[in-house]
């Protein structure tokens, strides 16, 4: 599968995602310049964690209107797969390719730090090799993560089966949420949610980094399966010749 | 045309900075602090003369980037024509 890993001044989670893509997943892989005006034919693109611009005005917002996000909103709208982590999630907030947004940590503190995180949707391309209801542990390192948005766009969002990882205890039972913000929900998320994905279900955006535990010699492969289940979608789709969606 | 815009988090919202500066406030002797939201200021300059197609500029400034109108209101104000920054 071709891949992309978009790099934004300022990114600096790229490195990590191509390894993860182009060593341990054996994927043809580029990196796309926040500049670039098409994706290389990358089927699969990244937005990595990192401080796009500074986090200048607001994190994401300078990167969401960067030539590269152009193309990535014209392949999304194709139906094509965009995977958003931390900085790249926030990124896909601003650019609208996402609902919702994000708030300071609830706590004000940058946090550094696992937690568990509940699979809700299992029959995405991103996440085909999970089950539903699987508890996963992903680091998380970000000071803007409390996700937000109206009580009624969050109805819409749960209704619409849009909500893909939730902020949940170890045993897979429910943090904090609202705004509580306690240990299991340690940033404060609106309903404890952690990844979404888009209406079509081709776009998916999460805070935690599932490229830091995608090896055994990291102690922790949790975060490999996403990785998996992206590149083999790929491979069927390509397969089949069927360019479209789940 | 001079212009400031400010941008805050929306009343509905919980806005833990505000919260964070509220308490350090009254702890450092204000004790009479009710609340506090913190936002940003934008000192804008334009071209135009013209309040009418400022105000709608601006307006359409904040929209696209300077607030995220998802958790953010703002604020626009001419300031008139004058030469300083």
């Amino acid at each position: 599968m071709r891949c992309g890993v978009v790099v934004f001044p300022g990114s600096n989670c790229d490195h990590d995602v191509y390894h993860v893509l182009k060593h341990v997943m054996d994927q043809e892989v580029s990196f796309l310049w926040h500049d670039e005006e098409t994706l290389k034919g990358a089927e699969l693109v990244v937005l990595p964690g990192g401080f796009a611009y500074g986090d200048y005005l607001r994190a994401g917002a300078m990167a969401a209107l960067s030539p590269v996000m152009a193309a990535v909103k014209r392949h999304a709208e194709a139906g094509g797969l965009v995977l958003g982590i931390c900085n790249g999630f926030q990124v896909l907030l601003e650019a609208g390719l996402l609902p919702g947004a994000m708030r300071r940590n609830q706590n004000l503190r940058f946090l550094c730090q696992d937690v568990y995180l509940k699979v809700e949707r299992n029959d995405l391309p991103f996440t085909r090799d999970l089950s539903l209801g699987q508890v996963l542990r992903l680091p998380i390192a970000h000071a803007e993560g409390n996700y937000e948005d109206s009580p009624e766009r969050l109805d819409a969002l749960e209704a619409a089966g849009q909500v893909v990882f939730r902020y949940v205890q170890p045993d897979g039972s429910p943090a904090g949420s609202d705004g509580v913000g306690d240990l299991w929900n340690p940033n404060g998320a609106a309903r404890a949610i952690a990844g979404i994905c888009n209406a079509r279900g081709n776009v998916l955006g999460l805070m935690p980094h599932p490229e830091r535990c995608a090896e055994e010699i990291l102690g922790n492969t949790d975060g490999l399966a996403i990785f998996q289940s992206s590149v083999q979608f790929g491979a069927k789709v390509a397969a089949s010749g069927y360019g479209g969606r789940r | 045309m001079r212009a400031r815009v400010t941008v805050y988090p929306r009343r509905e919202i919980l806005d833990p900075q505000g919260k964070a500066i509220e308490n350090a406030l009254r702890r450092v002797g204000f004790p009479g602090v009710e609340s506090v939201r913190a936002g940003k200021s934008f000192d804008i300059r334009l071209g135009t003369a013209d309040p009418a197609a400022a105000q709608s500029e601006l307006r359409a400034m904040c929209e696209k980037l300077l607030a995220n109108t998802v958790v953010e209101d703002f604020q626009v104000e001419l300031l008139g024509g004058g030469d300083e920054p």
